[in-house]
């Protein structure tokens, strides 16, 4: 038997949520959904784990500090202490107070970039790169399902079939993967 | 799903659909423009054309041709560009404090509101670099290892300090604000015919796919995103206020100056984004969009800000008298009754008192109004940034230095070219680009949509039992 990806398509997200529910209850694996804007819940109805950019904008901001600090000191203390009327320009501590709203911006700066850079990369979205939605309507107002046969073994074809007509789909494509 | 009381006004009016929002939103980016879009792009284009002639001028004579002299040393030149930083902080904070806190209104105005701030921190940051004179050496404001005997920048300085904030302001809003545009850009790409749109949509998409996942991604970079803009937001026009509030000159030396500046900041963003998006609903048909509740609480938040910017002004006043030095008393004293007691009564007219008038929910519900009112505003802050500088430089220490700044046509002419170019930005923005979220839109038609609310001719609350999420 070959392997297909059955294409579900819905023209409401509620439909699609609750489909998904009910393959998700009689154990079909939905692999991907497909929306023009973020339905809140899928993830968990369908198994998306929760991402982790949030960790990498820290891990990001960290190093932004850590940078700051050490460029400031290399520069300002350093390489070339100023005489800013006589005040001690030996020591990064004592003149720290200065320093902190660069350390912040380039805290900021690094955590946000770094986020966004990561954030297109694991997206896959770069300039450049086409796009690989199954049906160019799921940016405008149907909501598609995928389902990878290679995923269900467990569930028979005819089964299969029929849970996903029960959950009231506008139309359906099926592609063999070769 | 997210439930709003029936009560409320829905945000989107009519019968819509998701498929409608689209279309709404498209629409104006598929159709050829209007011929007043034409008109209007011709106009800015001219002005922003004298604008570069003007800096062309200025660089090739030298800073002499503006009306500085050398005890007015900053003019125009600084109050244009904290007048453009302030307007440039309505976007970044509609999208990203008012996200932090929920605030599902900012869909009609967030778009449009960052496209704003960004091309508005264009023109600000034009402001010091052609001050400088050599526009050319304008790197050197960054910390570059270089060979004159490895001179760094002044990391102590307010002015460097603006220096980074200003540029992670700017390149963060970008990314924020170009985040965001991607579902938009892959909305409008599956759906635009003409090869070259298809293309160009492609490009700027960037294969967007919208699966659960990137989904999951999207919102959690959003919400990061904002987090740390919020702060951003806040640092910045503080840092800006430092340029002035860490310096001796008597009108210059006030703590007050962060807070003041940054309700300033959000006040004049708000008159900004009002002017903007009031004419934009019109020409694009997007009143079922952006309504007068919008516009509502556009004002609430104007009034507020409004009356933190009053409160800042009589304090300062006060903390003059109070603080028992002569020069600052002096300086305050003559910034209401002096040479330029017409500037300042103009920005006490145009800040304090007229915003008080959105008291009147009549008032503050009317579209003309406060129309109105934003351009008002906008006069009053530039004044503002004028007052703080202007009047605070022109009496000296040294009654033979004292003096009256007039501006020159070049100074004019830089302003205007601002402006100019500001608005070439904004009409192809609002041209090519979906100047509504249009993704983001469609995720609060169920629960804030007139037609949703009323439960499509079902009765009030059908929706709301028959909908499981």
């Amino acid at each position: 038997m070959a392997d297909k990806v059955i294409f579900a398509m819905y023209d409401d997200d509620d439909k699609l949520m609750d489909g998904a529910k009910h393959l998700v209850a009689n154990k079909v694996k939905v692999s991907d959904v497909y929306s023009p804007m973020p339905l809140h819940g899928i993830d968990a109805i369908i198994g998306v784990e929760h991402t982790r950019l949030a960790i990498t904008a820290f891990l990001y901001g960290l190093t932004g500090t850590m940078l700051a600090i050490i460029g400031i000191r290399y520069m300002m203390i350093i390489d070339w202490p100023m005489n800013i009327g006589g005040k001690p320009n030996f020591s990064l501590r004592e003149n720290m107070l200065s320093f902190v709203p660069i350390f912040f911006e380039f805290t900021v700066l690094c955590a946000a970039h770094g986020m966004a850079i990561t954030y297109l990369i694991r997206n896959k979205t770069l300039p450049g790169m086409p796009p690989r939605n199954p049906d160019p309507r799921t940016t405008d107002d149907k909501f598609i399902m995928e389902i990878k046969t290679s995923e269900n073994s467990h569930v028979a074809e005819k089964d299969l079939s029929k849970l996903i007509k029960d959950t009231g789909y506008i139309e359906i494509e099926e592609k063999n993967i070769l | 799903m997210h439930k709003e009381s029936d009560i409320r006004l829905p945000l989107i009016l009519g019968d819509k659909s998701y498929k409608d929002i689209t279309d709404d939103i498209i629409r104006p980016i598929e159709a050829k423009a209007p011929k007043l879009w034409y008109l209007l792009f011709t106009i800015s284009i001219i002005i922003a054309l004298w604008g570069i002639g003007c800096i062309v001028y200025l660089l090739g004579t030298g800073v002499g041709v503006w009306g500085l002299n050398k005890t007015v040393g900053w003019a125009w030149d600084i109050t244009n560009f904290v007048w453009w930083v302030g307007i440039g902080h309505a976007g970044t904070l509609i999208s990203a404090v008012l996200l932090l806190f929920r605030q599902k209104w900012r869909f009609a105005i967030n778009r449009a509101a960052e496209a704003m701030t960004i091309f508005a921190v264009f023109m600000a940051g034009l402001f010091p670099l052609i001050h400088m004179g050599r526009l050319w050496l304008g790197y050197w404001v960054f910390p570059l290892p270089n060979q004159f005997g490895s001179l760094w920048v002044n990391f102590n300085s307010p002015l460097l300090w603006d220096v980074f904030a200003i540029s992670t302001y700017l390149s963060v809003s970008l990314v924020f604000w170009y985040i965001g545009l991607i579902p938009d850009f892959a909305t409008i790409r599956d759906r635009v015919t003409k090869p070259i749109f298809k293309k160009a949509y492609r490009i700027l998409s960037f294969g967007w796919t919208g699966d659960a996942k990137a989904w999951n991604r999207f919102e959690q970079v959003s919400l990061v995103l904002a987090g740390l803009a919020t702060p951003l937001v806040f640092s910045v026009h503080s840092i800006v206020s430092f340029d002035f509030a860490t310096s001796v000159i008597p009108g210059w030396h006030t703590t007050i100056f962060p807070p003041y500046f940054v309700s300033g900041a959000v006040f004049s963003g708000f008159a900004m984004v009002q002017t903007l998006m009031l004419i934009l609903r019109k020409a694009y048909k997007l009143e079922a969009y952006l309504h007068v509740k919008h516009i509502e609480y556009m004002n609430i938040v104007i009034i507020v800000t409004g009356s933190i910017v009053g409160v800042a002004y009589i304090t300062e006043l006060f903390v003059s008298w109070y603080s028992g030095v002569e020069y600052e008393s002096y300086a305050f004293l003559n910034r209401a009754t002096g040479p330029y007691w017409w500037s300042y009564w103009a920005m006490m007219t145009c800040n304090v008192i007229s915003p008080q008038l959105f008291w009147f929910k009549k008032l503050r519900t009317s579209l003309m109004f406060s129309f109105f009112m934003s351009i008002i505003i906008n006069i009053g802050m530039w004044f503002e940034r004028f007052v703080i500088i202007v009047t605070s430089l022109h009496r000296d220490y040294v009654p033979s230095s004292w003096t009256y700044f007039h501006p020159t046509w070049v100074d004019i002419g830089v302003y205007m070219g601002t402006l100019g170019i500001f608005f070439v930005f904004y009409l192809l923005f609002s041209r090519y680009f979906p100047v509504l979220p249009i993704a983001e839109l469609k995720t609060i038609l169920k629960s804030s949509g007139k037609n949703y609310k009323e439960g499509y001719g079902k009765g009030k609350g059908y929706w709301d039992k028959h909908s499981a999420h």
